[in-house]
């Protein structure tokens, strides 16, 4: 079919058919179940699916006492957000100095190479010696893991920045070392402001990151007081099992903020992945 | 002219001084522990107490201990499948998206709200799915296949792909459609014109084109199915017995628990020396490929 004889409003509905088939069947599905049970009560699970004959908000109100969601949301949110902050300063300087001197010294040359090549280490590779050193550094709580989560970002984000950094002409710099500027505030003022939407990658994928990851919290933080969200429904398993209906209000407790967050931000979310993904 | 380039040469020290501080602390954490994993893997160390050398001893132990060539054939099952599953799925998503549909938009952020959703309480989900909403399924239409727990059979695996491929296809999908989108409308104008549509179109034209963003997706892909973890610890912890024991499970359960801390330090390093070859191998494939389509 040649593009001229199609007018603007003619759809392809089978295919936009299928795929709503498709979001109901696979996404909003499993989704649904998950709600149905989270509002019923352990007496009314005969059918599954159906709604609930009773509405039984009380599972979510029980769940957060059990699981002291306060406070596990107060740590993970503070893992999440200092994370953040730390990450976008100090990470993107490194690739700002890395980028801008590594044509003059061979220092600067090493240190990117050094950081990407660090890429290829995957985190269960280290994850026994990182134990026994993060004991002896007492890093086994919350600030130590934020701390652990902007070093070994590192690459990734250096790798992110400096692909932004090496296309933005260096005569700004230029223009306003003239000017008389520090590289520290060359870099706030002039560089920084242009990288914003490296900084949306970066800030995206962090966040994802710190909030769902499961695998550090898990070999890092043994104290209950210092347990994450996904941490804390791996501990809560074994209790869950025998009610259903309180896991999963639970479980929802704990996807709710990032639906949330999904839904204010889609849009620049998406971009941001797909940005990231590319460079 | 020789002043000159000397004070461009000149590096300012804010530089020096920062780019060292993170990198000292990037190797005090990372590498060094990388390093030390590597020292771990030549002695009986069990995570405390005394240790000794014990040569290549833990490297000669992976390939004659079952349960370790177990959870690398149970890896490299689940990767093939799982890499394969995800593309093949993803890309005929992309592709759906990509045409002419109504509410554009809306139906790309239904499909790629599973990437924000922690693959830890996903695997819970599915969970109860698998135990009870599919057996219920089965028996009132009288399937036996459906009637159990597919986690407690020997298809358990195919429980673990399902998981993976319903979280990761978001990701993937929205690279594709991002490729796809890059493509020039009037590629497909001049092959309307030489009358390639429907499959031919995309296997000449489509397929090749996006060749850079399926070079990404193969190679994220694998690297993270080789460690694949959480959804193994939400689902089925490993078993029924150690059927679906991957590398990471095994590595996190025997190091800490079993007293294999050495030993495991030495699968490791084999992990990551198999991670790498694969990546660096895909990369060499694949983009010698992207050049002779460019």
């Amino acid at each position: 079919m040649s593009k001229v004889s199609i007018k603007k409003e003619h759809y392809n509905w089978p295919i936009t058919i299928l795929l709503i088939i498709g979001i109901l069947s696979f996404i909003v599905l499993p989704l649904y179940m998950a709600l149905m049970i989270a509002i019923k009560d352990p007496t009314d699970m005969n059918h599954i699916l159906a709604l609930p004959k009773v509405l039984r908000l009380h599972n979510f109100t029980d769940a957060w006492k059990m699981t002291e969601y306060p406070r596990k949301f107060f740590n993970t949110a503070f893992i999440t957000i200092v994370n953040l902050f730390f990450t976008l300063i100090t990470n993107s300087f490194v690739a700002f100095a890395i980028t801008r001197n590594r044509k003059k010294s061979k220092f600067f040359r090493f240190m990117y190479y050094y950081f990407i090549s660090a890429m290829f280490i995957p985190f269960s590779v280290i994850m026994l010696p990182l134990v026994v050193q993060a004991n002896t550094f007492h890093l086994d709580n919350i600030i130590g893991i934020t701390f652990l989560y902007v070093v070994f970002g590192l690459p990734m984000n250096t790798f992110l920045y400096c692909g932004a950094i090496k296309s933005i002409p260096e005569a700004l710099d230029e223009a306003a070392k003239i000017d008389g500027a520090k590289p520290l505030q060359i870099f706030s003022y002039v560089i920084f402001p242009i990288l914003k939407p490296t900084t949306a990658t970066v800030a995206i994928l962090s966040f994802m990151w710190t909030w769902n990851d499961f695998t550090m919290p898990l070999v890092l933080l043994s104290d209950s007081k210092q347990q994450t969200l996904q941490l804390a429904q791996y501990v809560f398993k074994s209790q869950f099992s025998v009610n259903y209906n309180l896991a999963f209000a639970s479980y929802l407790l704990v996807l709710l903020p990032v639906l949330i967050v999904y839904i204010f931000c889609q849009k620049w979310i998406m971009n941001g992945v797909v940005a990231g993904a590319i460079k | 002219m020789k002043r000159i380039k000397k004070r461009k040469q000149a590096v300012d020290p804010i530089y020096y001084v920062i780019v060292s501080l993170m990198a000292v602390l990037f190797f005090a954490f990372h590498t060094l522990s990388f390093i030390k994993g590597i020292f771990y893997s030549f002695t009986n160390w069990k995570g405390y107490g005394n240790w000794s050398f014990v040569g290549l001893r833990n490297y000669i132990h992976i390939f004659a201990d079952i349960d370790t060539i177990g959870a690398y054939l149970f890896t490299f099952r689940f990767a093939i499948i799982t890499t394969i599953l995800v593309n093949v799925i993803s890309l005929l998503l992309a592709c759906a998206l990509n045409a002419k549909i109504k509410f554009k938009n809306t139906l790309k952020a239904f499909y790629f709200l599973p990437y924000m959703l922690g693959i830890l309480i996903v695997g819970f989900i599915f969970n109860y799915i698998f135990a009870n909403l599919v057996p219920a399924f089965g028996k009132a239409f009288g399937i036996q296949a459906l009637s159990t727990n597919i986690l407690g059979t020997n298809y358990a695996i195919w429980g673990i792909i399902i998981v993976t491929v319903w979280s990761s296809c978001a990701f993937n999908t929205l690279i594709y459609t991002a490729g796809l989108q890059s493509i020039d409308t009037d590629v497909y104008e001049a092959a309307d014109l030489d009358g390639a549509s429907g499959w031919k179109r995309f296997k000449y034209i489509t397929f090749p084109l996006l060749a850079p963003s399926f070079t990404i997706n193969m190679v994220l892909s694998a690297k993270g199915y080789l460690m694949v973890y959480d959804q193994i610890m939400a689902m089925t912890d490993g078993g029924p017995g150690t059927s679906t024991t991957s590398i990471a499970v095994l590595i996190y359960k025997k190091g800490f628990g079993g007293g294999q801390f050495a030993y495991q330090s030495a699968n490791a390093v084999v992990l990551f020396v198999i991670v790498v070859a694969i990546s660096l191998l895909q990369l060499r494939i694949l983009e010698k490929r992207e050049e002779r389509l460019g």
